[in-house]
C-alpha cells in the first residue's frame, strides 16, 4: 500500500488522514521545514519537529496551532507511526517517517548531507520508500568544501575591507545566511544584516547556535564609518531596492548553489558567485537514496525527470511526485515574475 | 595555464573596464613573454582551427565523467556551455600543472590537431586530469574555440599601451594581423607589440594592412541633419555598400586582401590577384568587396555562398564575380596617408583607380550608361552621391534597396582615418534605410547559452500561409532570433514558453501560439532550403507586440512581396 500520494492539496498519508506539507489548507499538515514553500498558512493543525518551532511561530504568528516532536520520538496517529528525523536542511528540518503494518516510508522535504554546525546533520533512515527531492539533481552540481568556499568569503570580504569597500552578501534569509555567520571570520570587521534575518538569528541564538555578534543595518547611520569595514547579509530581494542607496561604495556577490553555473552568475549581475546550498549535491542525492537501501524512490520538485530516469537505470523503481515545491532562490535567480510552474527543465 | 586562469576569473567578474584593464596590465607585466604571447591571441579574438572534432570531445569526456550519454546531454542543456560542461563533469583534480600557456598551447594542444580519434581519445584524459577546475574550464574553451571573456581588442590595445608606455594606436597598427591564422604567437612577437616605437617600424612593415577605421550609426529626423553635421557639402556621401569590408595592400611586388577581422583573404578573391600589377608598390586601398554582375552589385547572399568554400571552382567564380569599390587611400607611395584629410585621399585615390582601370575614372554607378564597359572591371570607384541639400539626400537615399544598398555612409570631407570606432580625428557615419519588418508568431523555444543559459531564449518564428479568412491556413516557420528584448522581456517571454509548452523535442519545445513579434531583418531572398522558400538576414525582435492576436500576424505573402 502507498503511504504516500500525490493529491491537489499536496502530498497525502491515505491510512493517517494527512498531509505532509501542503500548499493548500488541509485539516491536519505535517512540516517537515520552516522554508515558506513548505510551511504555508491555513492549517488546521500542525506537526513539526521540535527544533523547528522557533522559526515557525516567527514566520507563521505565534498561536500557530502547533505540535512538536523530539527528533526520534514517535507518534501514532490512525494506526501510522509517524517520527522525525534530522534532514540537515535548516534548523529544525526534519525527515518524516511513516510506518504503516511493516511497510515504511521516508518523506525528507528539503535537505543537506554535509553537516554544517547550524543544525543537526543529516540521517539516513532505513526505509522501503524514499521520498526524495531532486533540486540539484544533475552531475554537474557537485559542491566544493564548505571550508573552501568559507575562505573564499573570507578572503573577498577582507580585500573589500582594506580598500574601504562594504561587502554586500545576499542569501536567502532563514538557514543560510546563519551558516555564513558560523562560518564568517569575524575579525576581519563588523557584521551587519538585513531585517529579514535578524528575527531568525534570534532563533537560532535562542537554539544555542553559535553566530557571532551582528549589527542590524536599520541602527547604523548612512555614513557610518563601520560600514567601510563591513559585510552585510541580506536577502536576494533587497538588491536593486532603495534599501542598498546607504552603501556608498559596495561590492556584491551572491551565495547559493546555483552560483555553479556561469552564466546563472553572470545573470544575476553581482561580483562574486559563491557555492554554498542548502541542499544536497548529485553526489549527495545518491548517497543519501543509497543509505536509505529503499528500492522505490518518488522523486519531487528540481530535475525530477532526469534523477528518475537515472535511478529507474540504476535497477530501483523511481516515480515522479508532482508538487508545488519550489526553490526560493532559483525563484529569485531565474523567474522573478508570477510564474506557477516550476523549472521543469 | 594556472595565471592566465586566474586572469580570465578577473576579467570574468567584473563589468568595469578600468577593472578589466587593471587586470590585463598586471597579467603582461607579470608572465613571461611567450605566454602572454598566447594571452593577447586570446584576448583580442584569435581562434586556432579546432583542434579535437567535438563530438569525439563529448564522448571522450562522458566516457571520462562515467556517464550515460543522455546524462551529459541534460547536463550541458542546463550549462549552455560545452567547456564549461565538461570541466564540471570529468573528476576533480587537485593538483594543477605548472606548464605557462605556451608551453600548453604549442606543446600539449596544438599537437593534437588531426591525431586519430583513438589516439585523441588515449591523449586527452591524463591532460585533462593536470588541471584544476578553473584552468580545465579554460582549457578546454581553447580547444572548443568558445574563449570569450568580454574585453573589446581596443582594451587589449590599451592594457598593452599602458604595460609598454606607448601610443595606443601604434599598438594598433602592431596587433593587426596578430590573430590571424598564419601568425603563431611568441615571447618574439610579444616582445615586438611592447617594444619602444622605432623610427624603422613603418619600413618593415610587410603586408600588414592599417587598422580599419569604423562608422557610428546615425540615428536623427533629417530635420535635424543640417543642425547636426552642417552643409552637405562638408561632407562626401556615398552608398552603404553590403559586401566584406577590406584593405588591399600592395607592397615589395605583392598583394595582400586582409578582411575587416583582420583577415588574410587574398587567396578567397583570386580575380583581385591582377591588381598587383596595376597597383604601384607602397599603397594601401580601403573599400567593399561585392560580387558585381551584370553592371551591379549582387544580393550579400550570393558573395556569401563563396566565402565558406573551400575551393573555388570556375563557375562558382563566374556565378558570383567578386569586385573591390575603393573609398580610401590610406597609403600611397609609401607614404602613410591617414591623417591627411579625407578630400586629398579621396581625390588621389581617383587617379589611382583610374590609371588601374586603364582609362577615365569608372564609377561603380548603376544609373552610368557605360555599366556593361565595366562589366569585368575589378577595381571600381565607389561614386559620391551629390544632393543640394540634405532632404534632396534623403530623398535618393529612399531608392537603396532598388540600388542594392543598405543606405549611405556619410564621410567628413576633413576627416582624418581613425583607428577603429574613435571620433577624434573626426567621423564617418553609417546611415542605414530602417530594416525590412513583418509582425510574425513565436512557435519553438531553444534554451539559450551562456548568460542566458537554462532561460528559453532562442525562438523560431512563423508567418500564416494564408489570408484570415482561410479556416486551413498554418503557421510556417521563416526565421530564427535571439536578440532584441531587455533582461525582463527575456524573462517574461520564458515564464510564458514553460506555461504554453505543447511538446519537447530534445532541448527544443514547441508552444501554443501566443506571442506576436515584430520582426526586423536587413535582406531577404528567395531560398529553397527553408520550408518558407524564403531566408532572411540578420533577423532580430524589434518589438514585442502586446497589442496583436496571433491571427492578426502577418502572412507568407506580405513576405513574398518584399523579395527583390
Amino acid at each position: 500500500m502507498d503511504l504516500v500520494i500525490a493529491r491537489p492539496e499536496g502530498l497525502y498519508c491515505p491510512p493517517g488522514d494527512f498531509y505532509i506539507d501542503p500548499w493548500r489548507p488541509v485539516e491536519r499538515a505535517v512540516i517537515t521545514h520552516a522554508h515558506g514553500d513548505h510551511a504555508r498558512w491555513g492549517m488546521g493543525h500542525y506537526l513539526a519537529a521540535a527544533p523547528s518551532e522557533g522559526i515557525l511561530r516567527t514566520r507563521l504568528g505565534p498561536d500557530l496551532p502547533l505540535q512538536t516532536l523530539a527528533y526520534g520520538e514517535s507518534l501514532d496517529h490512525n494506526g501510522v507511526t509517524l517520527s522525525f528525523h534530522p534532514a540537515g536542511h535548516v534548523l529544525g528540518s526534519a525527515q518524516v517517517r511513516l510506518e504503516y503494518r511493516g511497510e515504511v516510508w521516508v518523506a525528507s522535504g528539503d535537505y543537506k548531507v554535509e553537516p554544517d554546525g547550524t543544525c543537526t546533520p543529516f540521517e539516513p533512515v532505513r526505509c522501503h520508500c524514499f521520498i526524495s527531492e531532486s533540486t540539484f539533481g544533475l552531475p554537474i552540481y557537485r559542491w566544493p568544501t564548505q571550508a573552501s568556499v568559507f575562505r573564499e568569503i573570507n578572503d573577498w570580504w577582507r580585500a573589500n575591507a582594506a580598500v574601504g569597500r562594504t561587502s554586500v552578501l545576499f542569501c536567502y534569509a532563514l538557514g543560510k545566511a546563519q551558516r555564513i555567520l558560523h562560518g564568517l571570520d569575524a575579525d576581519i570587521g563588523p557584521i551587519v544584516v538585513h531585517g529579514a534575518v535578524e528575527p531568525l538569528n534570534r532563533v537560532y541564538r535562542e537554539a544555542g547556535v553559535h553566530l557571532p555578534d551582528t549589527l542590524y543595518a536599520g541602527d547604523l547611520a548612512k555614513n557610518d564609518p563601520r560600514l567601510r569595514q563591513a559585510i552585510v547579509l541580506a536577502p536576494p530581494s533587497a538588491g536593486g531596492s532603495t534599501w542598498m542607496r546607504r552603501f556608498g561604495d559596495y561590492s556584491d556577490a551572491f551565495a547559493s548553489g546555483w552560483m555553479m553555473l556561469r552564466g546563472t552568475r553572470r545573470r544575476r549581475g553581482v561580483d562574486r558567485g559563491f557555492v554554498l546550498s542548502d541542499h544536497a549535491d548529485w553526489p549527495g542525492l545518491l548517497w543519501a537514496i543509497e543509505q536509505t537501501g529503499a528500492e522505490r524512490v518518488m522523486v519531487t520538485h528540481g530535475s525530477v525527470a532526469v534523477l528518475v530516469r537515472y535511478l529507474c537505470e540504476q535497477g530501483l523503481d523511481a516515480q515522479a511526485f508532482d508538487t508545488e515545491y519550489g526553490d526560493e532562490e532559483e525563484a529569485d535567480l531565474v523567474a522573478r515574475q508570477e510564474s506557477t510552474e516550476g523549472d521543469a527543465g | 595555464m594556472k595565471a592566465f586562469a586566474e586572469l580570465y576569473a578577473r576579467l570574468d567578474a567584473t563589468t568595469s573596464s578600468n577593472a578589466k584593464l587593471a587586470a590585463m596590465r598586471d597579467y603582461f607585466r607579470e608572465a613571461p613573454a611567450e605566454d602572454a604571447a598566447w594571452a593577447v591571441y586570446f584576448l583580442a579574438g584569435g581562434r586556432p582551427r579546432q583542434l579535437v572534432p567535438t563530438r569525439l570531445l563529448r564522448d571522450t569526456a562522458t566516457r571520462a565523467a562515467g556517464l550515460p550519454d543522455w546524462l551529459f546531454e541534460e547536463s550541458y542543456q542546463a550549462v549552455g556551455d560545452l567547456a564549461e560542461t565538461i570541466s564540471l563533469l570529468l573528476p576533480e583534480s587537485h593538483h594543477t600543472s605548472d606548464d605557462g600557456l605556451a608551453v600548453w598551447m604549442q606543446e600539449k594542444l596544438l599537437p593534437l590537431r588531426g591525431l586519430p580519434p583513438e589516439e585523441l581519445a588515449e591523449r586527452l584524459p591524463p591532460l585533462w586530469a593536470q588541471l584544476d577546475r578553473p584552468s580545465l574550464m579554460l582549457c578546454l574553451k581553447l580547444v572548443t574555440g568558445a574563449f570569450r571573456v568580454g574585453v573589446s581588442k581596443l582594451l587589449v590595445t590599451r592594457a598593452l599601451a599602458a604595460v609598454a608606455d606607448i601610443d595606443p594606436k601604434r599598438v594598433a597598427q602592431r596587433l593587426v594581423g596578430y590573430t590571424d591564422l598564419s601568425h603563431r604567437p611568441s615571447a618574439d612577437s610579444f616582445q615586438a607589440l611592447i617594444a619602444p616605437e622605432s623610427d624603422d617600424e613603418h619600413a618593415q612593415r610587410g603586408g600588414q594592412p592599417y587598422p580599419f577605421f569604423l562608422a557610428h550609426p546615425l540615428q536623427a529626423e533629417i530635420e535635424r541633419f543640417a543642425g547636426l553635421l552642417g552643409p552637405p557639402s562638408d561632407w562626401l556621401v556615398e552608398w552603404k555598400w553590403d559586401g566584406i569590408r577590406a584593405q588591399l595592400v600592395k607592397r615589395d611586388g605583392r598583394l595582400w586582401v586582409w578582411s575587416r577581422g583582420e583577415e588574410l583573404v587574398s587567396e578567397r578573391f583570386p580575380e583581385l590577384e591582377r591588381l598587383a600589377d596595376c597597383l604601384p608598390d607602397g599603397s594601401v586601398l580601403d573599400g567593399e568587396i561585392v560580387a558585381w554582375k551584370d553592371g551591379r552589385v549582387q544580393p550579400f547572399a550570393l558573395l556569401q555562398q563563396r566565402i565558406g568554400r573551400k575551393t573555388l571552382t570556375a563557375k562558382v567564380l563566374e556565378q558570383a564575380p567578386a569586385a573591390v569599390l575603393a573609398y580610401d587611400l590610406l597609403e600611397w607611395q609609401g607614404e602613410d596617408w591617414r591623417q591627411r584629410p579625407l578630400g586629398e585621399r579621396r581625390a588621389c585615390l581617383e587617379q589611382v583607380v583610374a590609371r588601374c582601370s586603364g582609362d577615365a575614372a569608372i564609377q561603380a554607378d548603376l544609373l552610368d550608361e557605360h555599366a556593361a564597359a565595366v562589366e569585368h572591371a575589378v577595381l571600381m570607384l565607389s561614386p559620391l552621391v551629390e544632393g543640394t541639400d540634405w532632404h534632396d539626400l534623403a530623398r535618393q537615399r529612399e531608392a537603396s534597396r532598388e540600388r542594392g544598398v543598405e543606405g549611405m555612409m556619410l564621410k567628413a570631407r576633413d576627416s582624418r582615418y581613425g583607428v577603429g570606432r574613435t571620433k577624434d580625428v573626426g567621423v564617418w557615419w553609417k546611415w542605414k534605410i530602417d530594416p525590412y519588418s513583418v509582425d510574425a508568431v513565436l512557435i519553438y523555444a531553444q534554451r539559450g547559452h551562456g548568460r542566458r543559459a537554462s532561460l528559453y531564449t532562442d525562438f523560431t518564428f512563423a508567418v500564416w500561409d494564408g489570408a484570415p479568412d482561410d479556416p486551413e491556413r498554418k503557421l510556417v516557420p521563416f526565421a530564427k532570433a535571439y536578440s532584441g528584448l531587455t533582461d525582463e522581456e527575456m524573462r517574461q517571454v520564458d515564464a510564458i514558453v514553460r506555461r504554453t509548452t505543447v511538446e519537447k523535442f530534445g532541448p527544443v519545445r514547441s508552444v501554443t501560439p501566443t506571442l506576436v513579434f515584430e520582426l526586423g531583418f536587413e535582406g531577404i531572398a528567395a531560398s529553397n532550403r527553408h520550408k518558407s522558400g524564403i531566408a532572411v538576414r540578420f533577423p532580430r525582435m524589434l518589438r514585442w507586440r502586446h497589442d496583436k492576436p496571433v491571427e492578426e500576424a502577418d502572412t507568407l505573402e506580405t513576405l513574398r512581396a518584399l523579395l527583390p
